[in-house]
């Protein structure tokens, strides 16, 4: 960490939200619901999971309370950033049809808050990268994602534990966030280390009771994010590209397709997955008609129909499809690789079909 | 001329009938559009009107049924079933693994005034269907959609993807993930908006089999959390018990008891 | 003109070219959008049918004919069913073009080859109608034709009309046909030996399945022929058209606007693998 670090009790953390509300932020940040850890609104640090951990594994995702006054020692829930991003549903434009048979196409604008989201892990903000890249990356820029991303502020937390299902380490994209954030904090045993990156970032923390990091407790900070990347799981290798795209015909693809249940869950909590369906809504009056865009998946059916013809109708050409683009020809599509290490595919797979391990196999020949 | 459009009843509950009911403003508008010529629970009867759209609500349980269902196919342009019953056999489907000379002297004191078929079957098995809504009941929306879409003179369809992408999209919680439920969203049809497990339920199936449902890769992860062969069995023969990918898990499981 | 979002266009004219093959003749109603819209042989438009969605169409007519815009559509599925029931007169909206085209100028002063396999491959055609106009562009033109059965064949006049032109070979192959069939029977390689081109200065144009694309592919590379002359059209699922919605995607490739053309030596390495 560079000298610029600041240290801020616990406490702080209430003023800090304060002033993203005061500065006309809506404030997002983790709470427990339903037996996860989500992003919502929050204006209150005692709606924050004080004391929680997450226990994860392939397939299973529990809380646990330690009773400790650590805020963010839990590593993720089912949500990265992408749903503030990339909507899980939106209209995108309407069309009207007038008696006379008339069309009029409208575009479905949207008014976008300033929102700060606070405790953003250093995999979903290289998986935000990710999808900037996919969705602002030439001159068809997707609007709504644009007008959303721009008026993002985030606030990284730096893992101080990982969870089993964790290989950010393997993938270069954590723990500890070095880019893209406006703040970062790192939680220590009786206090947060602040650090920003942007101007805005330091709008928001300037009127904070800050005062300049020890050189233990920036020592205690290294050690617990070293600890963090001391991780159970990690993939092959960074580029496995050439790999995957040679075992094409393997039996170990339907050998996944026998366990896998195509149910899309994997793509629905991938922080970096963007495919999406277009689909019409028309009014019961034929007067006017919606067009929407959904998350989709490569998982389901539809995502390969063409005229009469499935081009991936066996579960084995999905998984295949999903493991070969996100690791394969990511690499030349976004100049690296589609996976940020977050694990969530692991985690919420209702069958616990691990990503790791099945890369890993494919490597070693298996 | 206004499109003439029929709702029929047999074996059910009526709570897919209750479907167009509750269409709210919606209703309003159908009966701008059409010509509601049979729909006794709604009021108008004349079941052996000629009409262009017959929707269908519930199984085929008796003799006079089948009679019955093909009257209606040969007065009508196209057939859409609506909901489980009429789609799949329905609930009362259980009684086909049962055997009716046995049950039907246990239940009625006078048997002989029952004429009942051993079996309950959907629309299907005994005329052509152009379109079938699963549910129980079916949704509102979807049966909207069909019936704008049939209006407007374009092939109905609906998306058979998993339950889980939509509760997905709904950012809801995994309720199998997070409490090892039995849901079997991983293996029904969406369309129902992911009721139960947004409200911390598992998914029972009553839309029926998605496309390409792995039935034995999701039982065989209900084994692992604890549950026993009948545990499993009782999943797959719920509301949809006789569609053909749910039966056929079933009776795997069935097999794995004995 | 903004390609996100569809702009209304009207059916000047309807023409049904065979039992389930009909070209929309479109202009856009704002004269401006009529104006400024511009394309390639090869690209595609969206075309939206009112309450049922858009398909990708490809363009069939001349870029320089800035009137108006000629769709041949199959009625397959329930979008192009429901665009075969509109009549002149009818709107319905269009956003494009997308994507990249043939590769025309490369092409010039070269022999070329065009096989087109099963039914009205539109984006063959429109290429053919570009390359006849401007003929003196272009060393011997071969048109090969094949379906899978003689009755599938129709536009017999344009091809006569091929036929008859200068320095064009027109070559027509039915897997089966009646006994009235003046042409091939067989697959489109078997007439490859009355091909008339030069090995090292021909380009060769593919629109049809995927199956005989590639039998036309390995049979061309088996004699020599350079993989960066071998071009084709590619088919997949495209819902936004502009590379964000993922269905298209060919590897790393987005059919829709890296494609739809590609040369052999582009996709060859996933080409004919099922799955992609």
């Amino acid at each position: 960490m560079t000298s610029n670090v600041n240290f801020l009790a616990k406490a702080g953390l209430q003023t800090l939200i304060d002033n993203l509300v005061s500065l006309g932020y809506e404030c997002i940040g983790p709470q427990v619901r339903d037996h996860a850890i989500v992003y919502d609104v929050i204006t209150n640090i005692a709606d924050l999971p004080v004391g929680i951990i997450d226990i994860q594994s392939p397939g299973q995702y529990r809380l646990e309370q330690t009773g400790d006054k650590n805020y963010f020692r839990w590593n993720n829930g089912p949500q990265a950033i992408k749903p503030l991003v990339f909507k899980p549903e939106e209209p995108i434009w309407s069309c009207q049809k007038s008696p006379d048979g008339n069309l009029r196409f409208e575009k479905n604008m949207i008014s976008v808050k300033k929102r700060a989201v606070i405790g953003v892990r250093a995999c979903d903000i290289a998986a935000l990268f990710l999808q900037d890249k996919h969705f602002l990356h030439d001159h068809n820029k997707d609007e709504y994602y644009r007008d959303r991303r721009q008026e993002l502020l985030l606030i990284a937390a730096n893992c101080t534990k990982s969870a089993a299902t964790c290989f950010c380490n393997s993938t270069g994209d954590g723990p500890r966030a070095h880019y893209g954030y406006d703040i970062s904090l790192t939680e220590l045993a009786d206090g947060l280390l602040v650090h920003t990156l942007s101007e805005q970032g330091e709008n928001v923390i300037k009127e904070l009771e800050l005062r300049t990091a020890s050189q233990e407790e920036l020592a205690e900070a290294d050690s617990l994010i070293n600890e963090a990347a001391e991780q159970q799981r990690s993939l092959p290798s960074h580029n496995l590209k050439d790999m995957l795209f040679s075992k094409l015909k393997d039996a170990r693809w339907q050998q996944i397709a026998e366990r896998c249940l195509s149910c899309g869950n994997c793509t629905s909590v991938c922080p970096t997955c963007f495919c999406h369906s277009e689909n019409e809504k028309p009014a019961m009056n034929g007067e006017v008609s919606q067009h929407t865009r959904q998350w989709d998946s490569c998982f389901s059916q539809e995502h390969s129909y063409i005229h009469g013809i499935t081009i991936r109708s066996e579960t084995q050409y999905r998984y295949r499809q999903w493991l070969t683009h996100k690791f394969g020809s990511w690499h030349d599509q976004y100049g690296r690789c589609g996976c940020v290490g977050c694990g969530r595919c692991i985690s919420w797979c209702p069958v616990g079909i691990d990503v790791t391990e099945e890369l890993n196999a494919f490597a070693n020949g298996a | 001329m206004k499109p003439r459009v029929a709702v029929h009843k047999f074996a059910s509950c009526d709570g897919c009938q209750l479907a167009f009911l509750n269409a709210g403003e919606d209703l309003l508008t159908i009966s701008t559009l059409v010509e509601l010529v049979h729909f006794a629970e709604a009021g108008p009867v004349d079941p052996d009107a000629r009409v262009d759209i017959a929707f269908i609500e519930g199984s085929i349980t008796t003799p006079h049924d089948i009679d019955r269902i093909q009257r209606i196919r040969k007065n009508c342009k196209y057939l859409v079933t609506i909901g489980a019953c009429a789609t799949a056999g329905g609930l009362q489907a259980l009684r086909n693994y049962a055997n009716a000379e046995q049950w039907v002297p246990e239940i009625y004191a006078q048997p002989e005034y029952i004429q009942s078929l051993d079996t309950s079957t959907p629309i299907r098995d005994h005329v052509d269907v152009d379109f079938e809504l699963w549910g129980c009941p079916i949704s509102t929306q979807q049966l909207l959609v069909v019936l704008r879409d049939m209006l407007s003179n374009i092939k109905p369809h609906i998306r058979q993807e998993k339950v889980c992408m939509e509760c997905k999209r709904n950012q809801n919680i995994c309720v199998m993930v997070t409490q090892g439920s039995p849901c079997m969203g991983p293996v029904t049809q969406a369309g129902c908006g992911a009721i139960c497990p947004g409200v911390g339920r598992d998914c029972y199936a009553c839309f029926g089999p998605s496309e390409n449902a792995n039935t034995t890769a999701l039982a065989n992860r209900f084994e692992g959390f604890g549950f026993l062969p009948q545990d499993i069995i009782r999943r797959f023969r719920f509301i949809n018990n006789n569609a053909t990918v749910y039966k056929a898990e079933a009776e795997k499981w069935s097999a794995k008891n004995d | 003109m903004d390609i996100r979002f569809p702009h209304e266009a009207e059916i000047v004219e309807r023409i049904q070219e065979s039992p389930n093959l009909f070209t929309l003749r479109l202009r856009f109603t704002d004269p401006q959008t009529q104006q400024a819209y511009q394309f390639e042989p090869g690209q595609f438009n969206m075309l939206y049918l009112y309450g049922a969605g858009e398909v990708p169409i490809s363009i069939v007519s001349d870029p320089m004919d800035d009137n108006l815009y000629d769709h041949t559509i199959r009625a397959v599925g329930r979008v192009t069913q429901g665009l075969a029931d509109l009549h002149k007169g009818d709107y319905i909206g269009v956003r494009g073009p997308f994507g990249r085209g043939w590769p025309l100028e490369q092409a010039e002063q070269k022999d070329i080859v065009i096989v087109t396999g099963g039914l009205g491959c539109a984006p063959t055609v429109s290429v053919i109608n570009y390359i006849m106009k401007r003929r003196e562009r272009f060393g011997t033109v071969n048109i090969v034709q094949g379906v899978k059965h003689s009755n599938d064949f129709f536009w017999k006049e344009r091809y006569d009309m091929w036929r008859n032109s200068p320095n064009t070979n027109v070559l027509l192959a039915a897997d089966a046909g009646d006994a009235i069939w003046p042409w091939h029977i067989g697959p489109v390689t078997s007439l490859f030996d009355q091909l008339e081109y030069d090995p090292d200065n021909v380009l060769i144009m593919m629109c049809g399945p995927e199956g005989m694309m590639r039998a036309v592919s390995h049979h061309m590379i088996e004699n020599n022929i350079d993989e960066q002359s071998l071009w084709l059209s590619m088919e997949r699922n495209m819902q936004c058209a502009i590379g964000h919605c993922g269905h298209c995607q060919f590897g790393e490739k987005f059919i829709c606007k890296d494609g739809p053309v590609f040369s052999y030596h582009e996709i060859s390495s996933l080409f004919g693998i099922k799955g992609y």
